[in-house]
């Protein structure tokens, strides 16, 4: 060993004893392991059903792979598996650097983190022996809701702790994880006991529709936002562009996303003056996105190249593209007009797929490309070629599969409108389903070719060589290659 | 106050979502309470489905197995709620809505609109509007079919609609082919959507059951283009 590298090692060594004390990268690591293991899973579990829509599926007539019952642990598996954990990692990684205070009880975190898979891994027992709850995105048993709610009672208690006792005026980031601990706890709350057990038929509608809207914009999307204004200025190594966007940004989203639950139903029998509400409150997210998108980008303003030769930054600045598409969409499905023809079509099927993996899926992916290699102790990646090949696989499988089926919800909801008969909308559907399902091995693909490097890099994370950025992402090499 | 901790927790974090949640979840609540919410024993009371007596009639061995009292308001009840619980845990309302829309021709191809008072009972809590028409719309599916149909079809779909996507549930049949419990109590709860309505079942065009070869589909599609009327679109 030369004395550069063992001079190199030590000072490694005295930094992790100090972030040791603040950060539990240990915790980080594991919540991105099982994350990337659900999101396999949530993933599989979508081609699966996607095969029943070609009449192929492999396991036809056996209870517990019944089709159904698979969809219900793709879409769960997608929130509380894979993003959920994913989120939980990255709060572990950033809010005690931006407090300088670690979480309230580091036992408490892990207990956290064991119980949750036992509560993720509760429902997929309870999807496939049928005990699913009637509410999307709320399928989850009724008996794992009470426990899944004590949950995030206490992730909130475990990092609030830390904001909390912080002194000074806080980050833009905070603010974003404070609202979002509080809302978490309510829609959880409000989605899965008030629909079962204290209201019924159209009025549970409207409810259900604040759940499945709010689970996306006041779990999902604050956390997701704040992760970006954190981890975004560090990689450009430059201050967030405008301070007065920021707020603007998150006051408009606090006041008008919670008001868009009931735009799911539209032409349903809840009072249409409310459905107009819910229309006109989500025309106006749009517009809050927009500041949102012009703030980041005017931050890697003069930093452009970046997007070329650092990995994460392109995966976080593609999920923003991807944001401003969906919420552009999301201004005009919300109408009245494209409701009669999209509603029920696969149109929103591609919808789900662009936020839900488009947006936070490709910024979780950033950001365990960013990190993974510092969690893991490793200088680099194994092969920075396959992290490039899994950003492409994903991204370019993505977008096929979100116009496929935006097309395949035009035809279907032009189709129906006409009057054909039914067999023959799914006719027509079918070489749209086929395209879904080959976009759908494209992106698992890259899946797992990105979970092989992470394993590979832990086994040579001795000797893998070091790349050209500091925090272990692929250099031009890699990217320009491809 | 915009970047303060109580700032963000209180009006922020409580007060934005508990005025969404009184404007857009207690609102509509509070416009339906002048309706009161019907429980199975009340669906059952109002009397008994004649699919249900039927499934008695055709399968009488395997039927007094699972429903040993025969047909009466509480087997019809009890076979509601099972059906309602296995429409819910087996996904069908992830490809099957239940509410006809006033727009796109719907009410010409499924029947009348659906109104809230309809979804005013238990069996709508939570409710199935539904999220994705993989499958057609099933709040006029009550008696379009029969139960002969029902039961060929929650076996293998393809028996009697060769390009359905559907999947298969033989978990609803006894070793002998027969309905068991579960597919007594889900073709009862299929057969009972749309059964309240005081015109029904509702045919699509002229036939009760779906044509499905080339040429029947060809016949009726002539039949119903005839017949089409303009609409509101």
């Amino acid at each position: 060993m030369t004395q550069a590298s063992s001079h190199q090692s030590s000072a490694a060594q005295m930094n992790a004893v100090a972030r040791d004390s603040l950060v539990d990268t240990r915790i980080v690591l594991a919540y991105f392991s099982v994350s990337l293991t659900f999101m396999l899973i949530a993933m599989l579990a979508g081609l699966l059903f996607s095969l029943q829509f070609l009449q192929i599926y492999p396991f036809a007539g056996i209870e517990f792979f019944s089709p159904g019952r698979w969809r219900f642990i793709h879409t769960a598996g997608v929130a509380f598996g894979f993003i959920a954990n994913a989120f939980l990692g990255a709060l572990h990684w950033s809010v005690p650097r931006l407090t300088l205070k670690p979480v309230l009880d580091k036992r408490l975190s892990w207990f956290i983190f064991f119980a949750w898979q036992a509560i993720v891994l509760a429902s997929v027992v309870g999807f496939l022996i049928g005990h699913a709850q009637a509410v999307e995105w709320g399928e989850t048993p009724v008996w794992v809701d009470p426990v899944a709610l004590l949950g995030l009672i206490l992730v909130g208690i475990n990092f609030l702790s830390p904001i909390l006792k912080a002194p000074g005026p806080m980050y833009v980031t905070l603010w974003y994880f404070i609202a979002a601990f509080v809302w978490t706890v309510l829609v959880y709350a409000m989605g899965n006991f008030l629909p079962e057990y204290a209201v019924g038929g159209a009025a549970s509608g409207a409810l259900i529709g604040l759940y499945i809207h709010d689970l996306v914009g006041l779990f999902v999307t604050p956390i997701g936002w704040g992760l970006m204004y954190y981890f975004v200025p560090i990689i450009l190594k430059k201050p967030i562009w405008s301070h007065g966007l920021s707020l603007v940004g998150f006051w408009g989203l606090a006041f008008f996303y919670p008001l868009n639950g009931i735009h799911h139903f539209l032409y349903s029998p809840i009072p249409m003056f409310l459905q107009y509400g819910a229309v006109i409150s989500t025309i106006a997210v749009e517009f809050v996105v927009a500041t949102v998108i012009i703030n980041f980008f005017g931050t890697i303003r003069h930093k452009g190249d970046m997007l070329r030769t650092n990995l994460p930054i392109r995966w976080f600045y593609i999920g923003m593209v991807f944001y401003f598409t969906t919420c552009l969409q999301c201004a005009f499905q919300v109408t009245l007009t494209f409701q009669k023809i999209i509603h029920f079509s696969d149109w929103v099927v591609g919808h789900s797929h662009l936020v839900m993996f488009g947006v936070f899926g490709f910024w979780i992916l950033g950001m365990i490309t960013y990190l993974m290699p510092r969690l893991l102790g490793a200088s680099g990646w194994y092969r920075p070629s396959w992290n490039a090949w899994h950003f492409w696989l994903s991204g370019i499988g993505l977008l096929v599969m979100f116009f496929d089926l935006t097309v395949a919800g035009l035809v279907q909801g032009f189709a129906w409108r006409g009057l054909a008969l039914w067999e023959e909308s799914v006719i027509a559907s079918s070489p749209f389903w086929l395209l879904r399902m080959i976009t759908g091995v494209a992106i698992i693909v890259g899946q797992l070719l990105f979970i092989c490097n992470i394993v590979m890099t832990a086994i040579h994370k001795r000797t893998v060589e070091p790349t050209a950025e500091p925090s272990g992402t692929p250099a031009h090499g890699a990217a320009a290659t491809t | 106050m915009f970047e303060s901790k109580s700032g963000v927790f209180l009006i922020a974090g409580i007060g934005f979502f508990s005025l969404s949640f009184l404007v857009m979840g207690v609102l509509p609540w509070t416009m339906y309470l002048d309706q009161p919410e019907l429980t199975v024993e009340e669906i059952a009371e109002q009397g008994i489905l004649h699919e249900f007596v039927d499934l008695a009639e055709r399968f009488p061995k395997q039927f007094e197995e699972q429903y040993p009292g025969g047909v009466t308001t509480a087997s019809f009840a009890e076979a509601l709620e099972l059906g309602h619980k296995i429409y819910v845990g087996e996904a069908c309302w992830h490809c099957h809505s239940q509410q006809v829309r006033p727009v796109s021709n719907e009410d010409l191809r499924w029947g009348p609109v659906s109104h809230a008072r309809e979804y005013q009972n238990v069996l709508q809590r939570p409710v199935l509007f539904g999220t994705r028409r993989v499958g057609p719309d099933l709040a006029r599916e009550g008696a379009r079919r029969s139960n002969d149909w029902h039961v060929a079809h929650f076996f293998k779909p393809t028996i009697v609609a060769p390009t359905s996507v559907m999947p298969e549930y033989p978990w609803f049949y006894d070793e002998d082919g027969y309905p068991n419990k579960r597919g007594f109590a889900i073709i009862t709860y299929v057969q009972w959507l749309g059964s309240w309505l005081v015109e029904y079942p509702y045919y699509q065009g002229e036939g009760p059951a779906g044509p499905t070869t080339d040429d029947a589909i060809n016949q009726r599609r002539a039949g119903t283009q005839t017949k089409k009327k303009e609409t509101d679109f």
